[in-house]
């Protein structure tokens, strides 16, 4: 396993800058996420990485190693695409066995043999070994996708969005195995998404691209608790974060001009305007809270249930455990947690404090 | 407005039974959703409901009428896809139009319609563009509006929000539900998405396999699911089902010598539920696991999530089985620690493994 | 909110008139679908009925008014089509018929025509070039149109848009058009009338086709499939024959055919380009003549000869053309 660098790496295609000036990167061992919406870049820089595509400018290094003149068969990575990575023609044990076969390898049958029966093992489908692909549910395949970068131990292992095509339940589960095999395996692992919850759940360390920037790179707590931009924000963290225009009037914040009064915090020096963004956890009501509003719907989720609370302008996004019991209508108070409270200005940069 | 019924009403295409006879009554001004896995007869019985196809036997009653063998114009339903189906030539506007200009209402009608309309969903502004340089979610707004316009007895809604990417989703999900709310209009709505169907239905009809496995408040499908079906569907992630055998008010577990003893006011259920045999499904949701130094039952962490405001920790309690249970985020547990927890009591469930059906306790908890 | 118990269906409702039964109808309609077919069916193929029905006629039979359905077989047609034969003289007539002991069933057969056999007929000879030069040509085409067609769907090549649209125009001339100058061209070159010449000229002819077809095919492949194979560890080329040709069948053995059965029909370009040395069969077949004029029953047994190889390689390629007569539309 390998220590991967990128260093002020820029891609443009005709029309396109899909990579400007990124630079991270992912350390021994490590499980990072790429997460960004689509168009931002993210397959791009794992196809750099893999040596698919050539970078304007910058650098690759694999533990200090200068990869750029070196072919993609040559740079040792395994690559798991989104779709279309089983190759339809084979059974499921040639799949798994063809990394093995390259002239690069040179591996012997029998050792492919005992290779491919112990990758098959670890991921449960022993028993599909000699299926054709073409007759296997998503999970299967994505299974066997999974596998063929296992089965040879790579330098790194590239993902891009394997989940995204499967059903909720599949993809519940896959990414809870993934997480297992990772830590237990140790391997370096660049993972690539649009979904916010996997990025939170499986990731040691996540960077945020938008439009080809890395805007932050962090613990997965770094960026829900310390977002850098109201993009992160409002991209990680479901319910999305609250997030209104406030005013700063002599130590007191006032939000989207209705009777939520605050005080400002004492280190921090605000402008007059700027933005505020409330993590719906952080609203939480209180029979004796200081704040209310109206219930105008509630969506309850199971685990806990979402109120959207009215106050004058504001529409204010709460949670609260389990499946609630109020009624559309009921007036309900509420305290906000101020020490949470995230501080943006007009331009969406975070203050620091 | 209206209500709707199905009695028997099944399809078959050709060999394949896609919708098994199956009963529902939905009353006026309900938000009733189909939700299942794919291929589980949602969209035929959608269709069905509105016209688009045939019923293979049974009858649909629509206000009390047999509509049955009625032309779909004839139902006054709106119909809203999972692709918005605008009509690229024409402006929102007059897309928006189209439903009523086909009735023949007059030009002050239209307008004053469209106007209402387009309105309720903020799109006023893009009344001049056309579908083609909308985003997504405006273009559902769109495909929304046109079904509103008609003010129809009945809002049937197949994947609405299907083709959304997810953030999008949790907004135009809260939209639609206001929508309802201000309306009341009769609504069928199919999704595969748990969560969408949780937060939107007033009653939620879970499928499976062509039949219907329960109908509920949301409330009762997560606290009372009827089968292990649905125990595992519903809930991100389902239930947790753990299979032991039962013996003198204490179930075994199959590996981590894990013994569960049976919370009060279970015992004659589980006796007349099992019908004498030992074999036993425990449920519980991730976030009845109270984790406890001196817990009864013990699992071994397989991975742990962090999902923004909480956590949810994988442990297996043999080789087969992981179960998940949900715990504060801010505490780090590496593969392979041992966790001690216990079942919240009251919410404990209990299933019979042969039937798949969920055992009933004494009285009412 | 009202439920059903107080105004639902159970008081008694008008039923509706039922618009949209749909199941007898649909029925109805099938049915009337199958017959309609098989009509349309039984109209194209009686021109086939009919030739296959005079290959097995004797003379006297094919020009009797009106065509008789109901007759007696015979391989007259063949005896006509594969050998040379000459006339007895009616003295060695006689004294063939009186001592036919030794003959075998063709001699006996000619004998009844009046005729003794002198050996094979040139027809032979031209189904046999028919053989050699649609199929070498057939397979040219199709692994010159593969390579192409890969370089062209995955490479960037300066004017590949003007290139495509060149490799297209060649064919859009009608063949008469070039026949002339062809003719010339080859006179020149000493082509006229060699297998090489003919084997050149459809293999040009069907390379754009093929090219065109096959890139539509391979387009269709996504490339991520070789783009694993490379970071698997492999070189193109291998991926090219591991990944990309055993997902191409389909479009090749579709191309494999059309490719053939041009070639293997090809009439305007044999006529004027052959003669005796690589005539194919089609001109052949139109010019076959009989002691009295056109022998229609030996036309008749050559084209039904003729037709057999491709549809013999049709059959045997079915499951592949079905998906890939469809040019990818259907496949997954
Ligand atoms: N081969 C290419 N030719 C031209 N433009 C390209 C090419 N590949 C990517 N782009 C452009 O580069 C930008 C980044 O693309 P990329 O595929 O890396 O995005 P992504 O983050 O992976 O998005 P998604 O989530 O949709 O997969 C996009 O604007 C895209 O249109
Ligand atoms: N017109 C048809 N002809 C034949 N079979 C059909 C037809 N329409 C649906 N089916 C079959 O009926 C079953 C139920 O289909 P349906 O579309 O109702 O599923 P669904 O629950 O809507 O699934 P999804 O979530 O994938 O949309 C499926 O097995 C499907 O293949
Ligand atoms: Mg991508
Ligand atoms: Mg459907």
């Amino acid at each position: 396993m390998s220590h991967v660098e990128l260093q002020h790496i820029t891609k443009n295609f005709p029309g396109v800058t899909a990579l400007e000036d990124v630079s991270f990167d992912v350390k021994d061992g490590e499980f990072f996420v790429l997460l960004g919406p689509t168009g931002a870049g993210k397959t791009t820089t794992l196809r750099a990485i893999a040596g698919l595509e050539h970078q304007d400018a910058g650098s690759i290094l694999f533990d200090g190693e200068l990869m750029d003149n070196v072919t993609p068969s040559d740079r040792d990575v395994a690559l798991v695409f989104q779709q279309y990575s089983l190759y339809p023609t084979m059974s499921v044990f040639d799949n798994l066995a063809f990394p093995l076969r390259s002239p690069l390898r040179r591996t012997s049958v029998e050792e492919i043999r005992k290779k491919v029966e112990e990758t098959a093992e670890i991921l449960h489908i022993s028993h599909l070994l000699k299926r054709k692909t073409a007759h296997l549910s998503g999970g299967e395949m994505q299974r066997v996708s999974i596998g063929r970068a296992i089965v040879r131990s790579p330098r790194v292992f590239l993902m891009d969005e394997p989940l995204s095509n499967l059903d909720a339940k599949l993809r519940e589960a896959l990414r809870v195995e993934l997480q297992h095999l990772q830590k237990t395996q140790g391997s370096t692992t660049l993972f690539v998404t649009h979904d916010q919850i996997e990025a939170l759940t499986m990731a040691d360390r996540i960077g945020v691209l938008n439009e080809g920037k890395l805007i932050q790179v962090g613990t997965p707590e770094d960026i829900y608790d310390r977002p850098s931009t109201t993009f992160i924000a409002q991209l990680v963290g479901s319910p999305r974060i609250n997030l209104y225009n406030a005013q700063q009037q002599d130590g007191t914040i006032t939000i989207c001009d209705s009777d939520i009064h605050m005080p400002a915090p004492k280190d921090g020096k605000l402008p007059a305007d700027f933005q505020v963004g409330l993590r719906p956890e952080d609203v939480d009501l209180d029979p004796n809270g200081i704040f209310s509003g109206q219930l105008v719907l509630a969506e309850p989720l199971g685990v806990e249930t979402i109120l959207h609370i009215q106050s004058n302008k504001c529409t204010l996004l709460s949670i609260v455990p389990g499946i609630s019991t109020y009624h559309l209508g009921d007036l309900l108070k509420f305290n906000i947690a101020y020490e949470h409270i995230h501080y943006f200005g007009l331009n969406g940069d975070r203050f620091k404090s | 407005m209206s209500t709707i019924e199905l009695r028997q009403v099944e399809k078959k295409f050709g060999d394949l039974h896609a919708v098994k006879p199956l009963d529902l009554t939905i009353q006026d001004g309900e938000f009733i959703v189909l939700l299942g896995p794919s291929g589980c007869g949602k969209t035929t019985t959608l269709r069905m409901i509105s016209g688009l196809e045939t019923v293979s036997g049974g009858t649909i009653w629509l206000n009390g009428r047999n509509v049955t063998w009625l032309h779909p114009s004839a139902r006054d339903i709106a119909f809203v896809f999972q692709f918005y189906a605008l009509y690229p030539h024409l402006t929102v506007w007059r897309n928006i139009a189209f439903p009523l200009q086909a009735q023949g209402e007059s030009r002050e009608t239209v307008d004053k319609r469209v106007t209402e309309v387009a309105q309720l969903l903020r799109i006023e502004h893009l009344l001049g563009a056309h579908p083609g340089q909308l985003s997504g979610g405006d273009q559902q707004r769109v495909a929304l509006a046109r079904a509103l316009v008609r003010r129809p007895a009945a809002f049937l809604m197949d994947e609405p929000l299907g083709a959304l990417d997810a953030d999008f989703r949790e907004s135009m999900r809260s939209e639609i539900k206001r929508l309802h709310v201000l309306q009341h209009a009769t609504t069928v709505y199919v999704t595969h998405d748990q969560i969408e169907a949780m937060a939107m239905g007033d009653r939620i009809v879970v499928m499976s396999e062509a039949a219907i496995q329960q109908i509920g408040t949301p409330s009762d499908v997560y606290n009372d699911p009827s089968n292990l079906f649905v125990a595992r569907f519903i809930g991100s992630p389902g239930m947790n089902l753990v299979p032991g055998k039962y013996a003198d008010r204490v179930v075994q577990m199959a590996g981590l010598d894990n013994r569960y003893a049976v919370p009060q006011g279970w015992h004659t259920a589980l006796n007349k539920g099992l019908d004498g045999g030992s074999d036993i499904v425990v449920g519980f949701r991730p976030e009845a696991a109270q984790i406890n130094d001196r817990g009864s039952l013990v699992g071994k962490v397989y991975a742990s999530e962090m999902q923004g405001s909480s956590a949810v920790l994988h442990l297996t309690i043999n080789e087969n089985e992981i179960i998940h249970i949900r715990t504060d985020r801010l505490i780090p547990y590496p593969i392979d620690t041992l966790i001690h927890f216990d079942i919240n009591p009251q919410m404990v469930r209990f299933f019979n493994p042969k039937t798949e059906a969920a055992i009933k306790p004494e009285v009412a908890q | 909110m009202a439920s059903f118990e107080e105004t639902g269906p159970r008081t008694p409702v008008v039923e509706p008139t039922r618009v949209d039964k749909v199941h007898p109808r649909a029925k109805l309609g099938k049915s009337f679908r199958v017959i309609l077919t098989l009509i349309v069916t039984f109209i194209m193929i009686i021109p086939v009925l009919v030739m296959i029905m005079t290959a097995f006629k004797s003379r006297a039979d094919i020009v009797t008014p009106p065509p008789k359905v109901l007759f007696h077989p015979t391989l007259e047609g063949f005896l006509y089509l594969f050998t040379d034969r000459s006339l007895f003289s009616p003295s060695n007539l006689e004294a063939a018929r009186a001592n036919p002991g030794n003959l075998d069933y063709w001699q006996k057969l000619a004998l009844s025509v009046g005729q003794k056999i002198n050996g094979p007929s040139d027809y032979v000879g031209r189904l046999k070039n028919s053989v050699i030069i649609a199929g070498t040509s057939t397979i040219l085409s199709v692994i010159l149109g593969l390579f192409a067609a890969y370089a062209f769907s995955r490479f960037k090549i300066a004017g590949k848009d003007d290139l495509l649209f060149f490799i297209l125009s060649t064919r859009m001339l009608p063949g008469v058009v070039v026949t002339i100058p062809l003719f010339l061209l080859y006179k020149q070159l000493g082509w006229n009338d060699t297998h090489i010449g003919m084997i050149i000229l459809y293999t040009v002819f069907n390379l754009s086709f093929s090219v065109w077809l096959l890139k539509g095919f391979i387009d269709e492949i996504p490339i991520e499939y070789e783009e694993a194979a490379l970071v698997d560890g492999y070189t193109r080329l291998q991926a090219f024959f591991k990944i990309v040709l055993p997902q191409a069948v389909n479009g090749i053995a579709a191309t494999t055919v059309f490719c053939l059965i041009f070639a293997w029909n090809e009439y305007a370009f044999a006529l004027m380009l052959t003669s005796q040395k690589a005539r194919t069969a089609p001109p052949s077949i139109a010019t076959m003549l009989g002691s009295g004029g056109l022998e229609w029953s030996a036309i008749a047994a050559g084209s039904l000869g003729f037709l057999i190889p491709v549809a013999i390689v049709t059959f045997v390629l079915r499951d592949y053309l079905l998906r890939g007569v469809t040019f990818g539309a259907v496949r997954k």
